[in-house]
C-alpha cells in the first residue's frame, strides 16, 4: 500500500463519506424549505439523485454547493407535486420533532414556513447551509446582490414575527 | 443572530437520519445504483468489513487494512456509488456467523472476481474448491494445483492480495516447514483461523 496521501483532487470519495458529512444539513435545509412532512422526500430524492450523478462529478467540486442545489430543485418538484395533490406545504401544527424542539423552535419554524419562497431559500441556503450569496444567486437565477436582500428581509421578518421573550 | 439559532430550530436527530439511511440504501439498490455496498460485522478476529456488488462478494477486509482505505480504494476500482447497505451481506454475514461458530466448512455465497485477474485469479479459484475446511496446503502445491508447479512465488501473492480472504481460504496455505506464513489480517488472525477449524 503507497505511503503517498492521495490527492483530494485525484479522486472521489465513496458515496457514503457524503452522506454521512452532509446528511443533517440536507434535511435541515429541506425542513426550512418545504416543512417537515416533505422534506423527507426531499432529502430521499436530493440523495438518490446524487448517488445517479456522483461518478460524473469533478473530483473537485464544491460538494455542499451541489448537493443543496440538487435539494432545491426536488424542493420545488414536491412543492409541486404537494400542490396539485392540494396539500398544505407549510409547517403543520401537529409535527412537533421529538428532540430539542421547545414552544420557541416551533414558532421560529412557523415564521420561517410564513416566509415568502425566496425569503425562505435564501435564508435557508445561506444561514443553514452557509451557502455564499454568489452561488444562491445562481440557484434562484438572480443577483448576489438580490439574494443578499432577500436573506436580510427574510432575516428582518423573523425578528419582528418571533422575538423570544418579549411582550407584545 | 444569537436569538435566531435556525441550527437548533432545525435540530435533527440520529433516528432521522438513520431511517433516511435505510430508505435511501433500499431505493438506491432498486434503482439499480448500488453498485458496492457493504458493512461491518463483528468476529473473532476483529471487525470484518464486508463488501459487495450485485454480482457478488466482492471483497472482505480486516481491520489492520484501514476500512476507510478499503473503501476508498474500492470507490476508485470498482465504482464511488458505496453505501453502507447491511441488506446486501446479510446472507454473507450469517455464513460467517455459523463459519466462526464452528458450523458451517464451506461458503455458499455468490462471489464477484474482478479484483483479482489473470494467474491469481486462477490460483484463488484452485483454493476456494481445492483446499477443504480443516485442511492447509503448502504454497508449492497450490502452485501445482494451479498448474504452474513453479510459480511459486506468484502463488504467495496470490494469497497475499486475496481481496475476499476468510471466504477465500487463503489462511490454510502455509510454508512448507510448517510456519504459518504472512497473512493479510496478520499472522495471529491466520493462526486463530486455522485453530478454529482444528477444533471444529
Amino acid at each position: 500500500m503507497s505511503a503517498t496521501p492521495r490527492a483530494s483532487s485525484a479522486t472521489l470519495p465513496p458515496f457514503e463519506t457524503l452522506v454521512s458529512t452532509y446528511a443533517a444539513t440536507v434535511l435541515r435545509v429541506a425542513r426550512a424549505v418545504v416543512g417537515t412532512v416533505d422534506a423527507d422526500d426531499v432529502w430521499s430524492e436530493t440523495f438518490l439523485a446524487a448517488m445517479r450523478a456522483y461518478p460524473a462529478l469533478p473530483p473537485d467540486a464544491n460538494v455542499e454547493a451541489w448537493l443543496v442545489t440538487i435539494a432545491h430543485r426536488k424542493a420545488i418538484d414536491v412543492t409541486r407535486g404537494a400542490a396539485r395533490r392540494a396539500i398544505p406545504v407549510a409547517e403543520p401544527p401537529d409535527t412537533p420533532t421529538r428532540e430539542s424542539a421547545d414552544g420557541r423552535d416551533l414558532d421560529l419554524r412557523a415564521a420561517v414556513a410564513a416566509l415568502p419562497p425566496k425569503q425562505r431559500q435564501t435564508v435557508a441556503y445561506h444561514y443553514l447551509a452557509g451557502l455564499p450569496y454568489a452561488q444562491i444567486a445562481e440557484l434562484l437565477d438572480t443577483t448576489a446582490t438580490a439574494a443578499r436582500r432577500a436573506a436580510a428581509d427574510g432575516i428582518a421578518a423573523l425578528r419582528r414575527s418571533y422575538e423570544p421573550g418579549e411582550a407584545r | 443572530m444569537t436569538d435566531l439559532d435556525l441550527a437548533r430550530a432545525y435540530g435533527v436527530g440520529d433516528h432521522d437520519l438513520i431511517r433516511l439511511h435505510a430508505r435511501l440504501a433500499t431505493s438506491a439498490a432498486s434503482a439499480a445504483l448500488l453498485d458496492v455496498a457493504y458493512r461491518v460485522v463483528d468476529s473473532p478476529v476483529g471487525p470484518l468489513l464486508l463488501a459487495a456488488t450485485p454480482v457478488g462478494l466482492v471483497r472482505v477486509a480486516f481491520a489492520s487494512e484501514g476500512h476507510d482505505q478499503v473503501l476508498q480504494g474500492l470507490a476508485d476500482r470498482i465504482s464511488p456509488r458505496v453505501l453502507e447497505a447491511p441488506a446486501r451481506l446479510d446472507g454473507v454475514a450469517r455464513e460467517l456467523d455459523d463459519y466462526f461458530a464452528g458450523r458451517r466448512h464451506a461458503f455458499d455465497v455468490q462471489l464477484d472476481w474482478q479484483l483479482s485477474t489473470g494467474f491469481r485469479r486462477t490460483v484463488l479459484g484452485h483454493l476456494a474448491t481445492d483446499v477443504g475446511y480443516g485442511t492447509t496446503a503448502s504454497y508449492a502445491s497450490l502452485a501445482e494445483l494451479a498448474g504452474s508447479p513453479k510459480a511459486v512465488r506468484a502463488v504467495g501473492t496470490a494469497c497475499a492480495t486475496n481481496p475476499i480472504p476468510v471466504v477465500v481460504p487463503c489462511h490454510r496455505i502455509v510454508r512448507s516447514d510448517g510456519k504459518t506464513g504472512a497473512y493479510r489480517g496478520g499472522p495471529d488472525a491466520k493462526r486463530a483461523l486455522l485453530d478454529l477449524e482444528a477444533a471444529a
